[in-house]
Formats: C-alpha cells, sequence, structure tokens
C-alpha cells in the first residue's frame, strides 16, 4: 500500500464530519441569522431607514445589505472554525487528527474549508432574507461570490487560531464579541465612512474592517468609502498574516502537541 | 547514519546501532523481523520534566510485546510519540521501514492507536465515527471491513447507536474498532482493558490474539501483570522514563524467577536454630511456617542439605510446597530494585 502525496480521503473525512455537525443542528444555525437579518430590517430598514436618503445614490434599506452578511460572516466564520478545531481538543478526540497521516496543510484545508462553506451558505441565506425586504442588485456579482468566500475563509482561519488558542469555550468568545463585532459595526456595516466628520473619517481608516465591508459593498454598487483594490490587498494581507500564524502553530505545536 | 539508511539488511549483518547500550537488555538487531526501531528516542517537557532517558528498543514483526511500567513511568508518551502526538526531543522511531518524523505518511498509515483515555464524538453513530476513523487514514471506504470489525468486536447490532447511548465497555470497544478501521500492521492499545469487565476483558484478549494470528504486531501498556503474563511474548519494563528490561517473557520469567520453598513445621518454633542461619530462612504464622527463597536455576539449591540440617537438629515439618514468582513479583522486585539505584 502507497501513501498517497495528498490525503484526499482524509481532508474529505475532516471536512465531511464537520458538516455533517452543523446539519445536526441545521435549523437552529440558519433560524438566528434569518431572525436576525429581518429584525435589523424592520428597525433600520423600515423604522429608521424610511426616513434616511440615500447612502451614495442608494436607498438605505439596500446600503446595509453588505454590511449585515458581513457583521454575521465574521462572527460565525471565527466561531464556526473556533469550534470545530477546539471542541476534539475539548474531549480529547484531537489525538486521532495528530496521530492520522493528514500534513498540516490538510488539517487546515479540511476544518478551515468546511467552515468557510458554512459561512459562505450563511451569507447567501442572509442575502435570500434580505431580498424578501428590500430589491437586490448585484452589479459583480463574481466578484461579490470571490470577495465572500476570501473573507469567510480568512476568517475561519482567524477563528481556527482562536480556537487553538483558547482554553475554555468563554474565551472562544471573547475576540467575535469585544473585538469584532465592535469594530463591524464602527466599520461602515450601517454607514457610508464618508458620513463621519472628517477627524472620524482619518480614525475609521485604522480599522481594518472598514476596508472588508468596502470591498464587499462595491461588487453590490459599484461603489466603496476606499477603492476596491486597497479592500482586495487588505483581505489579502489579513488572510496571508493568519496563514503565517496557523503555520507557526503547526510547526511548533503550540496548544496542539506537548 | 540514521536508522532508516540501514533498513532494511539481512538478519545479522546489521550494524547501524552499534552506540546502543546493550549492557542491560537483551536486544535482538534484526531488521527484516523489527517492525518498529527505536533509537535514542527522549522527551523533556516544557517545564523540565525528563519523560524519556534515551530509550532503545525493538519490536519484532507479529509478536506482543507487553509495556509494564508505574504511572508516571514514561509508557503513554513513548507510544505518543511514535503514533505522533507528541513530540520527542531527540532519537528517531523507525515503523515498517518509515521514519515517523520524516516519512509520517506511510509510518501512520500502518499505526493503529487506541488511546487510554475513552474519548468520543458523543454525538456519533458508531457507524459513522468507524468509517471517519478509516477516511482519516487516507483509506478510501470499504463498508465490508467496517462490517467486518465491527461484528469481530461484537459492535454490530449498535452500528446505528450514538456513541453517547452506549456503556463505558462498549465505547472501548469503538475505540478499538476506530483504530482496526484502516487496517494498521502496527496495534498500540494503551491500557485496553482499563475499567472493563472480566468478561469484554477475556474478549479482548482473544481479539488481541486473533489480530497478532492475522499478522499484527501489538504494543500494550498495562497495569494488570496478568494480562502481560496472559498474552505478551516480550515484556518491556519502563520506570522513570528509563527501559530498565526488555525479555521474553519465559525467559524473564525463568531468568529472574526466584522459587519459594514453605515448610510446614509439625511443632511450631519460636526462632530460628542458629544452625539454619546460612540458608537465610523466615519464619512466619506463629512460627508453624518456615519459607526458603532459592534460585531454580541454581546447580545447587541448597534444598538437600536445608532438610538434612532440619533433620540434625530435630525439626520436622509434616508438609512442604514451592511456588513461583510471578511477573508481578518480578516487575515489583524490578520497579523496587530501581528505585533504591536512582536514590
Amino acid at each position: 500500500m502507497k501513501a498517497p502525496s495528498f490525503n484526499t480521503h482524509g481532508v474529505w473525512a475532516i471536512y465531511r464530519f464537520e458538516l455533517s455537525r452543523a446539519l445536526r443542528t441545521i435549523w437552529q444555525s440558519l433560524a438566528t441569522p434569518v431572525i436576525t437579518t429581518s429584525l435589523y430590517f424592520v428597525v433600520f430598514g423600515s423604522a429608521i431607514g424610511s426616513r434616511m436618503g440615500a447612502v451614495d445614490g442608494v436607498t438605505y434599506g439596500e446600503f446595509i445589505v453588505p454590511g449585515l452578511i458581513m457583521l454575521t460572516l465574521f462572527t460565525e466564520s471565527i466561531f464556526n472554525a473556533a469550534f470545530g478545531i477546539y471542541f476534539p481538543k475539548f474531549t480529547g478526540t484531537i489525538y486521532e487528527v495528530l496521530s492520522a497521516p493528514v500534513s498540516h496543510f490538510e488539517i487546515v484545508l479540511a476544518y478551515v474549508g468546511a467552515a468557510a462553506t458554512k459561512s459562505v451558505v450563511l451569507g447567501l441565506v442572509i442575502l435570500a432574507t434580505a431580498s424578501m425586504f428590500v430589491p437586490i442588485h448585484i452589479e459583480h456579482p463574481l466578484a461579490m461570490l470571490a470577495f465572500l468566500v476570501l473573507i469567510a475563509a480568512t476568517f475561519c482561519l482567524f477563528g481556527f487560531i482562536i480556537g487553538i488558542a483558547s482554553n475554555n469555550f468563554e474565551q472562544m468568545q471573547v475576540v467575535p464579541m469585544l473585538v469584532v463585532t465592535p469594530l463591524t459595526f464602527l466599520g461602515g456595516a450601517f454607514y457610508s465612512i464618508s458620513m463621519l466628520p472628517p477627524a472620524w473619517q482619518t480614525v475609521a481608516y485604522f480599522n481594518p474592517v472598514v476596508y472588508l465591508i468596502s470591498g464587499f459593498r462595491w461588487t453590490f454598487f459599484g461603489i466603496g468609502d476606499v477603492p476596491v483594490v486597497t479592500s482586495l490587498v487588505a483581505t489579502l494581507v489579513f488572510f496571508l498574516i493568519c496563514l503565517s500564524v496557523v503555520g507557526w502553530i503547526f510547526k511548533t505545536g503550540y496548544r496542539l502537541k506537548n | 547514519m540514521s536508522a532508516l539508511e540501514t533498513y532494511p539488511r539481512p538478519c545479522g549483518s546489521y550494524t547501524g546501532l552499534d552506540d546502543i547500550d546493550t549492557s542491560q537488555t537483551s536486544y535482538d538487531f534484526c531488521p527484516m523481523n523489527d517492525i518498529v526501531i527505536i533509537r535514542n528516542l527522549t522527551k523533556t517537557y516544557a517545564s523540565g520534566l525528563q519523560a524519556l532517558k534515551p530509550i532503545n528498543l525493538n519490536i519484532k514483526r507479529g509478536e506482543i510485546f507487553a509495556l509494564l511500567g508505574p504511572n508516571g513511568a514514561g509508557k503513554t508518551t513513548l507510544i505518543s510519540i511514535i503514533c505522533g502526538i507528541v513530540t520527542p526531543s531527540g532519537g528517531e522511531v523507525i515503523a515498517d521501514g518509515h521514519d515517523i518524523q520524516k516519512d509520517f505518511r506511510p509510518a501512520r498509515m500502518k499505526i493503529g492507536l487506541v488511546p487510554q483515555e475513552l474519548t468520543s464524538d458523543r454525538w456519533e453513530t458508531v457507524w459513522n465515527t468507524t468509517t471517519f476513523s478509516r477516511g482519516l487514514y487516507g483509506r478510501p471506504p470499504n463498508k465490508a471491513h467496517i462490517e467486518s470489525v465491527l461484528r469481530d468486536l461484537s459492535l454490530w447490532d449498535k452500528r446505528n447507536d450514538q456513541l453517547q447511548t452506549l456503556s463505558g465497555g462498549m465505547k472501548r470497544r469503538v475505540m478499538i474498532a476506530k483504530a482496526l478501521s484502516h487496517e494498521p500492521i502496527i496495534l498500540f492499545l494503551d491500557e485496553p482493558t482499563a475499567g472493563v469487565d472480566v468478561e469484554l476483558r477475556r474478549d479482548m484478549w482473544a481479539l488481541v490474539r486473533r489480530l497478532r494470528d492475522n499478522g499484527v504486531t501489538i504494543i500494550l501498556t498495562t497495569h494488570y501483570i496478568d494480562e502481560a503474563e496472559e498474552m505478551a511474548d516480550r515484556i518491556g519494563v519502563i520506570n522513570k522514563g528509563e527501559l530498565i528490561l526488555v525479555e521474553e517473557k519465559q525467559a524473564l520469567i525463568k531468568k529472574l524467577g526466584k522459587k519459594q520453598l514453605s515448610l510446614h513445621l509439625q511443632d511450631p518454633i519460636k526462632v530460628l536454630p542458629a544452625a539454619l542461619a546460612e540458608w537465610n530462612l523466615a519464619l512466619r504464622d506463629d512460627g508453624h511456617v518456615i519459607d526458603y527463597v532459592f534460585d531454580a536455576n541454581a546447580e545447587n539449591t541448597g534444598i538437600a542439605a536445608l532438610l538434612k540440617r532440619m533433620d540434625e537438629v530435630g525439626l520436622a515439618f509434616k508438609d512442604l510446597n514451592t511456588q513461583q514468582s510471578s511477573l508481578e513479583d518480578i516487575f515489583v522486585s524490578l520497579v523496587h530494585e530501581n528505585k533504591g539505584a536512582g536514590k
């Protein structure tokens, strides 16, 4: 029996295992974002949005769709990937993955791939939910999908790191709740950065989330707070940083191996 | 020269492991027959704890090797390193001709591990968790093999049950099924019968023998000396990270085994007569029994002379019996000696 140079069966086993775990709680997984998105549209779209003018020529209800998708995508990607790797550490079943003939790259590909798949599906479900409240027009649909996948993969990598570094379930929630969600709210999810006073605009550009939301919004409306190339570069840089940290984790065995 | 570079060679011409200290163990350097070669393996944890001092050990193809040792001796650390769960500080391990670090894929595909802890994904079914393990180890789906493994372990009727509904013994069987799912030729069993009932223990022993008969090499750690005595072909004793002995089980019992002669006296005595001092006897049961420990392999056991001297001093006995040291006695004695030497 010759060992394969790429463990396709191993990657598929982890990927399928992770997706089947999500399928066990499919209704809870989908109901939460659908209800939350609906409530955002009731509050911001109808109650408040009806009293607001268009932003950069786009109705307010339509304008917040990319931001809403990003808001959920960020937190769900982090949590899905963090939980995916933390749970086997917690139960002890990680021994099987560590002793199996799967490379570090294959482990990351399987876990992050499964988490990113869930996040992308979730993003599309939110988009479908939003379309029930406002007319959706996507100017660059392929770019939208590409951004969705790239950002989901990036935040899943980020979540993977958090899952490995966490010692308990509470620690896993610290970064998404205390860092990512505030940065998303302040990153232009519900407004254009140009609507802020000049001084705050300068501060806002130090927020990396601004670039992600701006890039994703550009795929919908062809407009953004920063040029789309800048958004793409910022997303790729974040992706590469996360990838490097994951590489270091496997090289050193940090929190995985003794 | 690494062990891998010299592997394999015909028996009798193997020269790659010259630097191994063989003074305390009886290594058989026959790489064609050695499925696992451990060379100068060490592990020191970040805390500074030296879990393994340089370990050198060859596991023969197709044997059942029992690794005995008290808690914290380094048994699990050794197994965890070979299986890739713990990173070694130094040395190397060759599994069926493959370095476990440099050539990890083929090495790991040949190894199965049943860990000490009962870890499971409680919501998964027996079938799913077993097929997951097979896939993880790079093997294509094979329903017939999984069915055969589950039937062998009396798990077939439970195949659709979630793991959380199973008893501890059944979970232990599932752990074995997972380890066998990818058809390994080397199987590590870390305390396989810890916490299982007598019936399951016997079942597992039978399963281990069947696996060995099918060509699987088995390395097991255990606290149960009778388990090693019952199943193992060879015994290794590890203490404080040091492999203090490796020996064929029967040879070990023969070599280190002491016999004890117990003489049940006609009339009890309060003290042993001075004339019997040279035999180093022990008096017990309120002076009713005299024990004499002797080397069964010695040319002159001293029994005849003892009986003669007893007759001379008028010490009559009504019954006598001899008892062979068990593996447990040998193990306790070895560990005790090792502790003493370490002081």
